[in-house]
């Protein structure tokens, strides 16, 4: 569904990488490994549109992004280094605002999905008062509400702790077998198969 | 899947109550921008002369300089937490069209920081000893020009998001777009108290609210798409 031809990326006159081609089909996790520095996020940023920085071709489902850019948005979900939420909001209403930037969803969905990642009774708290796991945690809920096919993922096991990261790879292979693709960094070593891998290095 | 989309209005009510509810959690975002406002204002007397003739004349522009430099003040919280908390780049990757988002935040920056001022303009005017025939003028140009100080704000804040250490490059880059503004909402006032009608400067104020309504978050939006590059 996602295929990257020769792609190529400098910055600050380094060269971070090129000629770098891959295909993400159907089922699939990529994931991206490579030392600190090499390129991982801005690969990443490069291939949701946030960074315009590079030389190549980016293609969902056969046809190039920028002409189908609404159709693509709709199918991704993204959760970056920053995960995106609001310290002053609490879970629930930050969910409420980055979920309906997509779809129409209920509060229930969201209490369900905030639950099911461990954080009842933390729905009405302010997410300042929230350790860097659980911040984690509300906006990776976002992957049990939201319908998106390819998930975007930047180091999103580095806060997790053993349990977390056991839930998380889990909901990886859910949504590998029910057909969904997921890009990931990650220097933790995934135990799911089947894995494809993509080294920067 | 998809007949669970939501329609770009639903996305855009959904910004803007997140950004008042936002405000309205961190009260001093509404209070600080009304509070400079209120200070600068009284500063004005105390530099110049209390001298109640000499600050009727000059009340007009003194209310205006506040309400720019209040907006100005609080600016920067349009962006500024998004973009660090990774909201922003959220916000980018949604389905709906950027120029909404852009301008329910607009909005609700106005609401925040504007309208107050607009509300408190006449209490103000009252201590700077302004004619009161005027009032009315005062108010409604204030009230169709401050929203175009947060439209033009936001594409400075917009350019400026991505940087370190932005110290008062906001104000340079926004100040000098503010000035046409700045001339017409005087100007009119200005005018009013000499006897003339206040429609043509109502017109003009309401023809660049329009114009700025409809570029300004499109210039906000590419701008930000540059900053997060």
């Amino acid at each position: 569904m996602l295929t990257a031809n020769a792609l190529c990326c400098e910055r600050d006159d380094r060269i971070l990488f090129r000629h770098l081609s891959f295909e993400l089909g159907e089922g699939e996790v990529l994931q991206v490994q490579g030392s600190n520095g090499s390129g991982k996020t801005t690969l990443l940023r490069i291939l949701c549109g946030l960074n315009e920085g590079y030389q190549g071709a980016i293609r969902w489902y056969g046809e190039a992004i920028a002409d189908q850019v609404e159709n693509f948005f709709a199918s991704l979900l993204y959760i970056g280094h920053r995960v995106g939420v609001n310290k002053v909001l609490t879970p629930l209403e930050n969910l409420r605002w980055s979920c309906s930037l997509q779809q129409q969803v209920s509060d229930g969905a969201i209490l369900a999905a905030l639950a099911e990642f461990g954080l009842r009774g933390f729905e009405e708290s302010q997410c300042f008062t929230l350790s860097a796991g659980q911040q984690q945690r509300v906006a990776l809920a976002r992957l049990l509400i939201n319908p998106a096919r390819l998930w975007i993922l930047d180091e999103p096991f580095t806060t997790l702790d053993s349990d977390g990261v056991a839930q998380l790879e889990n909901l990886l292979r859910q949504h590998a077998q029910s057909g969904g693709s997921v890009l990931v960094t990650t220097h933790h070593k995934l135990s799911l198969s089947p894995l494809e891998i993509l080294s920067l290095d | 899947m998809t007949e669970r989309r939501i329609t770009t209005a639903a996305a855009f009510r959904a910004t803007l109550a997140r950004d008042l509810l936002i405000a309205y959690k961190r009260k001093n975002d509404i209070i600080n921008p009304f509070m400079f406002f209120l200070i600068v204002a009284t500063l004005f007397p105390i530099g110049i002369s209390p001298d109640p003739q000499r600050l009727g004349e000059i009340a007009a522009g003194v209310l205006w300089i506040s309400a720019l430099l209040a907006a100005m003040l609080s600016m920067d919280n349009l962006y500024r937490a998004d973009y660090e908390d990774g909201s922003l780049e959220q916000l980018l990757l949604s389905p709906h069209p950027l120029y909404f988002m852009v301008l329910a935040k607009n909005i609700s920056h106005w609401l925040v920081s504007g309208l107050p001022v607009v509300l408190a303009s006449p209490l103000i005017a009252y201590m700077l000893n302004l004619p009161t025939d005027v009032y009315f003028a005062l108010f409604m140009t204030l009230l169709l020009g401050t929203p175009v100080l947060s439209l033009l704000g936001s594409i400075g804040v917009a350019l400026t998001v991505g940087l370190g250490s932005r110290g008062l490059i906001l104000a340079v880059i926004t100040l000098p777009m503010s000035v046409p503004v700045l001339i017409a909402g005087t100007m009119a006032v200005q005018q009013t108290l000499n006897g003339a009608p206040l429609t043509a400067y109502l017109a003009i104020l309401g023809a660049m609210l329009l114009a700025s309504i409809t570029l300004a978050p499109l210039a906000s939006a590419a701008a930000l798409r540059i900053s997060i590059n």
